[in-house]
């Protein structure tokens, strides 16, 4: 096929980028009034998190163990809120305030690991199982389902107890024993988005182009199938938080030495309650509820933006005119 | 434009030859029976095709859905897997070819597909989109290259100015345009064979005959060889040299596409040809269609596979025990619930009839004699005496069981040449009506 | 025969978007007679599916209706959900595209027909709903062997002729067929068309059936309206359209038809247009051949043509027609870009 060359035409390629940013954020334009309001609330409440997680030692007023003075004097053993303490202080004589947001620290720390592992192992797996099928599909799959099996609890508590003899009980621990009940989740949900994904003409083209199976899964499948992702991992992130204060309330979470956790904090919490001692086990319990709040919203807004098949747009209602003169269709009916 | 390619050398290979394709998908069946390793079937989606296509020439493939023409296009391509048969293209044989190799020879026979809706990649722009073929064979890799490639396609399928449309994406084109990015990023590689499914189908009337225009304008630039499958026969007469009418998995009827129209010598040619609607009111709708619809693949009719729908059916065409059965139910439908009623209490399970088979028995019900069951299949012959089902039943008598029934001999039809038009039907065949005569 | 069954009085569908509204159906006109066969055609986009369903009520959220819709002396347009429920099947029926999402994969035929007849006519025993059932399947050669089956067993063809039964079983006096056929192949496709045919001799069934497919309405409808761009611009009856059609766009509608006859392939330049801007004046002069001056400034009128009506400056009124109105119009070029 003679092919006549071209003039060298000026770079368009950041016209392509425009366009795809373009594309990419148009849901968000379009979206429904509501949906947009919960995505921002969701994420101001998550950064706001993120921020404090990061910036701990900046907003602590005293570190997360520390039970006295810069000068060697002791903190109040369940000392109301007061201007020193602005949350109070607990049985071990720590600072509730700063618990809460090194608290925070810990959290966002597990969360993101267990995160980004879970993501690693799942997606790929996912990915490949979908695209592939047949006996390694089928193998995997049961693997998967056996998993999901087990009461997510229950299975982080085994994991965080197998794996505490070779990685100590800190952050990564934690952080393994939740990805590894999440992987499941997202191993499930890529792979049967692949398997609609992978009966679509499209794809099919790719493979009639000459396409290796990698190319195809990589540039066809992948890019297709990664939408639903951010949805479903802020959603698990959500259920993350829960698992891990769950883990520490029953003893088998972080070590209370390493780092600050607020299940830890409520199960020490728990005897103050009946002695009227309510800051220590309100400030965490709140934190908790906040951030598992900020996070749910911020996937159900992102997931009714995102997803075209429930998503509402704005729409102008519609306000018929006044009909004009010339162009009226009364009479004469056919 | 048509005329013209059929002026190439006849001496010269055919470009694609395929002989005795088949192409067979195996069923999964029962957890049990795959357990007790029970065939589960398969369905015979293509089984037994042979043709031939020469360089510059525009076949066609025609039939309806059921026919098996999209996995015999799929086949040719070795996007599905052939069972066995031979393709040889420009002198390769592609059954039994590595998937390596073939992608390798996707450089030179490449497709459009039906729907252009869905064969874009919708998180591909058209520069990605069309450019990736080359990318993928190693053809242009560098930008610059790959932009002028793709632009240059996009002059060519007619979607200019090309500025505006290398960075568009899929949902913001419209129907036809998006058909001619699919045809551009199909030629974009210089095949010798593009392979049209039913590309217009989905297109609106008057984009139609645009889409059309362009494939025939391309075809004349780049010398190009075309499969064309479709279902509307109106279109393939226009566009095709040579046609080939599908038919479960077979095909019947194969020739010079003016000869299928002026002289159709299968009767489903005819009929399909009956039924096209024309945009003529002193038409009315055919009321001669043939009965019933396509059967399924996993076990065709035997003998000829038309056969039960085929109006001009005679002794030898394969009448068998499902035949039977349709008919029986098909008389149940203009019967009143009372008369339906009653013959059904006297006839047992019909599922009987559903293993096919040249000598069967209807079964008359618990209770009832094989009398009573005669009584019903004679009262079937007299309502409908001239069904040529009839004319393929040897023997009727009654047995402890009910009615049992003798068909003749089935014989498979095979390829005719007449005149060149090469057919699968026992009208045409000498023995056959020789066979037909002696059993009649 | 007696008056229309349904009238439809300037109509106007619009839907709701984030930008200006989508026109959909923009001012539209007919009737529909007892015993009578209307097609409704169009390419697609024109709004004929959308003028189907609103005949119904069947319009999704965000749709917005003016004008009337007058059916046995109300007005449809302004019905409440449950009087709409309570005329829909026994009085409007619809057959849809696609058979195959229609029907209930877990219920049995038999299921589908008890429930449409325990809804709509409770006071029959279960026998006689059953006689009416099977008569109704019998009708489109269904056997009543296959009455306990379900939806998954039967193909596509049948499945359609299944739907067709359970609109019929009711016996409704208006029957609305969206695109009946376009799934089928075309002998299946010819085997329910004659049965639709038959509707109107047996029953006195009106018939309303949208299609884009011109040879089906050819052969299948008494009359004929032409849709464009959400109006109807040509209607009459269909051998008089088909032989001589008065419309502009009807008749580059038929010249670009792919026919065995087809010598030449033809094509109308140009796209439909944008339904939330359509053009000013009369829609269709961006692509007409024949455009006049007057055909941007000012939206043609229907006029009685023979024995059918059209919207178009080509056949007056002149008294309306500025002067100078009738000298061609300059078309800009279209560029390839610009068609669909």
């Amino acid at each position: 096929m003679s092919m006549p060359a071209l003039e060298p035409v000026a770079p368009g390629a950041s016209l392509g980028r425009q366009r795809g940013v373009r594309r990419l954020v148009a849901p968000f334009r379009d979206a429904n009034g509501v949906s947009k309001a919960v995505v921002w609330v969701g994420a101001f409440i998550t950064t706001a998190f993120v921020v404090l997680a990061i910036f701990a030692p900046v907003f602590a007023p005293y570190e997360f163990d520390s039970f006295r003075t810069d000068d060697g004097v002791r903190f109040a053993k369940q000392e109301a809120p007061s201007a020193q303490h602005p949350f109070g202080t607990n049985v071990m004589q720590t600072d509730v305030l700063s618990r809460v947001i090194f608290g925070s620290r810990t959290a966002i720390q597990v969360v993101a690991l267990a995160l980004v592992v879970s993501l690693v192992v799942g997606l790929p797996l996912g990915l490949i199982s979908g695209y592939r099928g047949g006996p390694v599909d089928r193998g995997l799959v049961l693997v998967m389902d056996a998993l999901i099996a087990f009461p997510s609890l229950l299975f982080a508590i085994v994991i965080a107890f197998l794996l505490s003899d070779t990685f100590g009980r800190g952050v990564v621990t934690a952080a393994l024993a939740i990805s590894i009940v999440y992987i499941p989740q997202y191993f499930r949900v890529v792979r049967n988005h692949v398997i609609s994904v992978r009966e679509e003409p499209f794809v099919e083209a790719a493979r009639a182009i000459g396409a290796p199976p990698r190319t195809v899964i990589r540039r066809y499948v992948f890019q297709n199938v990664v939408q639903n992702v951010p949805v479903i991992a802020t959603l698990n992130a959500a259920d993350a938080i829960l698992t891990l204060a769950a883990l520490g309330f029953l003893g088998y979470g972080i070590q209370p030495t390493e780092a600050a956790e607020w299940g830890y904090d409520i199960k020490r919490a728990i005897s103050d309650a009946g002695a009227g001692i309510w800051w220590t086990g309100l400030y965490p319990g709140l934190a908790i509820v906040l951030l598992v709040t900020g996070l749910t919203l911020l996937g159900e807004g992102l997931n009714d933006v995102l997803n075209p098949v429930i998503r509402r747009r704005k729409t102008v209602p519609v306000a018929f005119p006044r009909r004009p003169e010339i162009g009226e269709g009364n009479e004469g009916a056919p | 434009m048509k005329r013209e390619s059929e002026a190439i050398a006849t001496a010269a290979p055919p470009l694609l030859d395929v002989h005795d394709l088949r192409t067979h998908f195996a069923l999964r069946g029962s957890f049990a029976g795959r357990l007790l390793g029970r065939d589960a079937g398969s369905v015979k989606a293509v089984d037994g095709v042979s043709f031939a296509l020469r360089t510059g020439e525009v076949l066609g493939l025609v039939g309806e859905s059921g026919s098996g023409k999209t996995t015999l296009a799929r086949t040719v391509l070795g996007l599905v897997e052939a069972t066995g048969g031979s393709i040889r293209f420009d002198g390769e044989e592609l059954v039994g070819m590595s998937e390596r190799d073939l992608r390798r020879h996707r450089r030179r026979a490449q497709i459009v597909f039906q729907d252009p809706h869905a064969s874009l990649n919708p998180a591909m722009d058209l520069l990605t989109a069309i450019g990736h073929p080359l990318k993928i064979h190693g053809v242009a890799t560098e930008e610059g290259a790959l932009r002028r490639a793709v632009s240059d396609a996009l002059e060519h399928v007619g979607l200019t100015p090309v500025e505006r449309f290398l960075h568009s994406f899929p949902a913001d084109l419209s129907g036809g345009q998006k058909q001619r990015a699919a045809i551009a990023r199909a030629i974009i590689l210089g095949p010798d064979l593009l392979i049209a499914d039913e590309p217009v189908s989905m297109l609106d009337m008057s984009v139609r005959a645009k889409i059309l225009e362009l494939m025939l304008t391309l075809k004349d630039e780049f010398d190009l060889t075309y499969m064309y499958i479709t279902h509307d026969l109106a279109t393939a007469k226009f566009f095709c040299d040579r046609i080939a009418i599908m038919y479960l998995g077979r095909i019947v009827e194969l020739g010079p596409a003016e000869q299928i129209y002026d002289d159709p010598k299968h009767p489903y040619t005819a009929s399909l040809l009956r039924a096209i609607p024309e945009p003529d009111p002193s038409r009315s709708v055919p009321r001669d269609v043939p009965r019933g619809e396509i059967p399924d693949a996993v076990a065709p009719p035997l003998g000829c596979r038309f056969h039960p729908r085929c109006p001009r059916a005679f002794e030898v065409c394969g009448w068998e025990s499902r035949d039977l059965r349709t008919l029986l139910e098909t008389r149940w439908t203009r019967l009143s619930e009372d008369d339906y009623e009653a013959e059904r209490r006297v006839i047992g399970d019909l599922d009987a009839l559903d293993e096919p088979a040249l000598d069967c028995v209807l079964p008359a019900a618990d209770g009832h004699f094989p009398d009573d069951a005669m009584s019903v299949f004679e009262a079937l012959r007299s309502d409908e005496p001239e069904d040529p089902f009839f004319k393929g039943v040897a023997e009727v008598g009654t047995d402890p069981r009910g009615v049992r029934v003798r068909f003749n001999d089935a014989m498979d039809p095979r390829d005719l040449d007449l005149d060149g038009t090469r057919v699968q039907c026992h009208l045409h065949d000498r023995e056959a009506l020789e066979a037909a005569r002696r059993a009649g | 025969m007696n008056g229309p069954v349904l009238s439809v009085r300037d109509l106007r569908v619009w839907f709701g978007t984030p930008g200006a509204p989508v026109r959909a159906v923009d001012g539209v006109t007919f009737d529909l007679v007892a015993g009578e066969t209307l097609g409704l055609v169009g390419e697609s986009g024109c709004g004929k599916s959308t003028l189907g369903r609103s005949l119904m009520g069947l319009l999704p959220e965000g749709a917005a209706c003016d004008g009337e819709i007058l059916y046995d002396g109300a007005n449809v347009v302004d019905l409440a959900t449950r009087e709409l429920r309570s005329i829909r099947g026994p009085d409007v029926a619809m057959i849809f595209q696609e058979p195959m999402t229609r029907l209930d994969p877990l219920m049995t035929i038999e299921d589908h027909f008890l429930e449409t007849l325990r809804t709509h006519e409770s006071d029959l025993s279960k026998a006689e709903m059953r006689r009416r059932s099977l008569d109704a399947l019998g009708g489109m050669g269904i056997p009543p062997t296959r009455f306990g089956q379900y939806p998954h067993e039967f193909s596509g063809g049948m499945r359609q002729r299944i739907m067709i039964a359970l609109a019929l079983v009711l016996r409704p006096r208006i029957v609305i067929a969206d695109e009946p056929t376009t799934a089928l192949d075309v002998l299946v496709e010819a085997q329910i068309l004659s049965i639709l045919s038959d509707l109107r001799r047996n029953f006195d069934t009106a018939l309303l059936l949208i299609t884009h497919n011109l040879g089906i309405v050819a052969e299948a409808c008494d009359r004929v309206a032409v849709m464009y761009a959400g109006e109807i611009v040509e209607s009459g009856p269909s051998a008089d359209v088909f032989r001589s059609p008065a419309h502009p766009y009807t008749r580059e509608l038929l010249a670009s038809i792919i026919s065995l006859r087809t010598e030449s392939l033809r094509s109308i330049p140009g796209a439909p247009p944008d339904l939330r801007e359509p053009p000013p004046g009369c829609r269709f002069h961006p692509r007409c051949p024949a455009a006049m001056q007057v055909c941007p400034s000012l939206s043609p009128v229907p006029v009685q043509v023979g024995t059918g009506t059209v919207r178009c400056w080509l056949h007056g009124p002149e008294a309306m027609i500025p002067a100078g109105g009738t000298a061609p119009l300059e078309h800009r070029t279209l560029e390839v870009a610009d068609e669909a």
